[in-house]
C-alpha cells in the first residue's frame, strides 16, 4: 500500500509534472512498449532456436541457430578447432588481469611485472613453437583475441607515450616541443586508415631484403603511433587544468622538473581527464576493427566472413547484434569503471 | 660580508611593462625584512626573483654569494636553501598533510621515509597541526592550510623563508595564527623576507621596512622612523591610507 503510494508520487513527480512532460511520457511509453514486443516476437516466439538453416529462411523471427553454429569462428577467427583452448586461456588471463588491476591496492610495480608476464605467456600461448605446443602462425589469429591484444597492448604503449607528447608538446625546449607539436598536428591530421595502409604496404618497402615484421606488430604500431595523438591531447587538456600556483609550489621546494610532474602535476592533471581518457580508450577499442582492410581478422571481420558462408547467407541482423552484445560489454564497463575511478578520488576531497 | 641576498640594480620586464626598476637590497644573515606598498608595485615579483621563480633581465641577484643565472644545478640547489610561502597556499591537493611535507624532503634532498617522517611529525608540531597529519588539504581551513604551507617549506630546513603575502587570502580571524608562527620563527632568528601589509607584525618583528612603489624602492629604513617619521610624501600616503 505504502509501496503503491510512493511509486505513484515517484510518476508524479518525474512522469507526469506538466502537460508537455505528461504527452512525452505517454508517446515513449507507447514507442517503448511497441519495440519491446516487437523485439519479443522476433527473438522468442518466432525465432528458431534449434535447427537448420532452411528452417531458419521459413520462420520469420531471429535465427539463434546461426550464432550457435558460428560464435567459435566469430570469436576465434581461423585459429585451429584443436588449439582453441589456448586463445580461450590467453582471454582468461588477460581479463582477469584487467580485473585485478582495475583495484587501487593493486596499483603497484608487481602487478606490472605480472602483466609483463601475462605478454609474455599469451605469446607463447598464441604463437606456440615451445612447450610443444604446435605453431599457430600470427595470420590465423583472430577475432576476440585479436582484438583484445591489439586494444590492450595499445593502450599500454600509447597512454605512457601520449603522456611524454603532452609534456613535450609543453616544454620550454624549442626542439622538442616543436617536434611533439609536428607530430600530434600530424597524425591527427590523417585518417588511421591511412596509418595502417602505410604500416602495411609502404613500411616494409624500407626494410632490407630479407627482415619480415609480422603483419599484427606492424598494426599494432600503426594504432599506437594513432592513438597516442590524441591521447596527448587529452593529457594536455589535464595539465592546463592544474594552476600554476602547483607548479611554483614544487619548484620553490627544490623538486626538479621530473619530479615535479611526477609527484606533483601528473598525478592531478591525469584525474582531472579521466572521462576524456576513458573515450579515448573506448574510440581505440572500436576502431581496431579497421584493421580489416589490411587483412587481418579482428572480431568484426570474422563476423562479417561468417555472414559469406553460402550455407548461411542472409543472418546479417542475428549477426551484427551479436558482435554488437559484445562491443558493448566492454565499452560499458570501460565507461563504468571511469566513473568509479571518478567518484573514488573526488570522495577523496583530491580534486579540489 | 655575512650578507645573505645581495640584489644590484636588479629590473625585470614583463613583455615591454617595467616591473622592477633598478632594485638594491642586501640582507644580512637572521634579518627580518618587511616590504609593503600599493599593489603591482612589484613586491611580489622582487622575493621570487630571490628563488628563480621569476627570471630578470638586468642586474644580479646573489644567494650565499651565489648568483642566480639560467643554471639548474645552481637554482635547484638555492631553491633548498630559500623556502618560499603563498597568498594561496598552493598545498598538493591530491596528498595528505603529511605527505605533503615529506614530499620535498624525500625526493629533493633524498631522505629516506623515516628521516622525512620525523622532520615532518617535529614542524607539523611547531605549527600546532599534529592532530590533522592525515587529512587532505581541502579538508583545512585557511588558516590551518597557510600553517602546513609554513612547516612544509621548513621541513627542508632553509636558511632563507619568503613570505607573499601570506595572510592576504585569509578569512580575518585565522590571521593571527598564521602570524604567531611567523613571528616564533622570527624569534628563533630566520632571515626572513615578507611581503605583507600586517602592520602590527612589522612593527614588532621587522629589522628594516622597505617599502615600493611602480618597480622602485622608494623608502627604506628603521620600523621606527618608517611609521613615525616616513621621508617621502608617497610613504606617508600609503600609510594614511592603511592605518586609518
Amino acid at each position: 500500500m505504502f509501496k503503491s503510494k510512493a511509486l505513484r508520487t515517484w510518476c508524479h513527480k518525474n512522469l507526469f509534472n506538466s502537460k508537455m512532460n505528461s504527452f512525452l511520457s505517454v508517446v515513449i511509453v507507447v514507442i517503448l512498449f511497441k519495440f519491446l514486443s516487437y523485439f519479443y516476437a522476433w527473438f522468442v516466439t518466432n525465432a528458431v532456436w534449434i535447427g537448420d538453416a532452411a528452417a531458419c529462411r521459413e520462420a520469420s523471427g531471429a535465427c539463434v541457430v546461426f550464432i550457435k553454429e558460428k560464435y567459435n569462428f566469430i570469436l576465434f577467427g581461423f585459429y585451429p578447432r584443436a588449439e582453441i583452448y589456448r586463445p580461450i586461456l590467453c582471454i582468461v588471463l588477460l581479463l582477469s588481469l584487467v580485473i585485478y588491476s582495475s583495484y587501487e591496492k593493486n596499483w603497484k610495480k608487481c602487478t606490472l611485472i605480472l602483466w609483463a608476464l601475462l605478454f609474455l605467456v599469451s605469446t607463447i600461448l598464441m604463437g606456440g613453437g615451445i612447450f610443444s605446443l604446435p605453431i599457430v602462425e600470427s595470420d590465423q589469429w583472430g577475432g576476440l583475441p585479436l582484438t583484445l591484444i591489439l586494444s590492450v597492448v595499445g593502450i599500454f604503449v600509447s597512454y605512457p607515450l601520449g603522456i611524454v607528447l603532452a609534456l613535450g608538446r609543453r616544454s620550454k625546449m624549442p626542439i622538442i616541443r616543436i617536434f611533439s607539436t609536428c607530430y600530434i598536428e600530424l597524425i591527427r591530421g590523417v585518417p588511421m586508415i591511412s596509418l595502417l595502409f602505410m604500416s602495411s604496404v609502404m613500411f616494409p618497402l624500407f626494410l632490407p631484403e630479407g627482415v619480415v615484421i609480422d603483419k599484427i606488430i606492424r598494426a599494432q604500431i600503426a594504432i599506437i603511433m594513432f592513438v597516442c595523438a590524441y591521447m596527448a591531447e587529452v593529457v594536455r587538456g589535464g595539465l592546463q587544468a592544474i594552476p600554476r600556483g602547483q607548479y611554483e609550489a614544487a619548484e620553490a621546494l627544490g623538486l626538479n622538473y621530473f619530479q615535479t610532474m611526477r609527484l606533483v602535476i601528473l598525478p592531478q592533471a591525469l584525474k582531472v581527464v579521466i572521462p576524456p581518457t576513458v573515450n579515448t580508450v573506448i574510440g581505440m577499442f572500436k576502431d581496431t576493427s579497421l584493421v580489416i582492410i589490411i587483412a587481418l581478422f579482428d572480431l568484426m571481420s570474422t563476423m562479417k566472413t561468417a555472414l559469406k558462408d553460402p550455407e548461411w547467407l542472409g543472418f546479417n541482423v542475428e549477426g551484427y547484434i551479436f558482435i554488437a552484445l559484445i562491443y558493448f560489454m566492454f565499452c560499458f564497463s570501460m565507461g563504468k569503471y571511469s566513473r568509479t575511478l571518478e567518484k573514488k578520488f573526488n570522495r577523496k576531497g583530491t580534486l579540489t | 660580508m655575512n650578507q645573505v641576498i645581495e640584489i644590484k640594480n636588479l629590473s625585470k620586464w614583463f613583455d615591454d611593462f617595467q616591473v622592477l626598476k633598478d632594485i638594491n637590497l642586501n640582507v644580512k644573515k637572521g634579518e627580518k625584512i618587511v616590504i609593503c606598498g600599493p599593489s603591482g608595485s612589484g613586491k611580489s615579483t622582487l622575493i621570487r626573483c630571490v628563488n628563480r621563480l621569476e627570471v630578470h633581465q638586468e642586474g644580479s641577484v646573489r644567494v650565499n654569494g651565489i648568483e642566480l643565472t639560467d643554471n639548474v644545478e645552481v637554482i635547484e640547489s638555492t631553491r633548498k636553501v630559500v623556502g618560499m610561502v603563498f597568498q594561496h597556499f598552493n598545498l598538493f591537493p591530491h596528498l595528505t598533510i603529511l605527505e605533503n611535507l615529506t614530499l620535498a624532503p624525500m625526493w629533493a634532498k633524498k631522505l629516506n621515509k623515516n628521516e622525512a617522517l620525523e622532520i615532518a611529525n617535529k614542524y607539523l608540531d611547531i605549527v600546532q597541526i599534529a592532530d590533522q597529519a592525515h587529512k587532505y588539504p581541502g579538508q583545512l581551513s585557511g588558516g590551518q592550510k597557510q600553517r602546513v604551507a609554513i612547516a612544509r617549506s621548513l621541513c627542508l630546513k632553509p636558511e632563507i623563508m619568503l613570505f607573499d603575502e601570506p595572510t592576504s587570502a585569509l578569512d580575518p580571524e585565522m590571521v593571527k595564527e598564521v602570524l604567531d608562527v611567523m613571528t616564533k620563527l622570527a624569534e628563533e632568528g630566520m632571515t626572513m623576507i615578507c611581503v605583507t601589509h600586517e602592520m602590527g607584525f612589522a612593527k614588532q618583528v621587522a629589522d628594516r621596512m622597505v617599502f615600493m612603489d611602480e618597480g622602485k624602492i622608494v623608502e627604506e629604513s628603521s620600523p621606527e622612523e618608517f611609521f613615525n617619521n616616513p621621508k617621502s610624501e608617497r610613504t606617508k600616503k600609503f600609510l594614511n591610507q592603511i592605518l586609518h
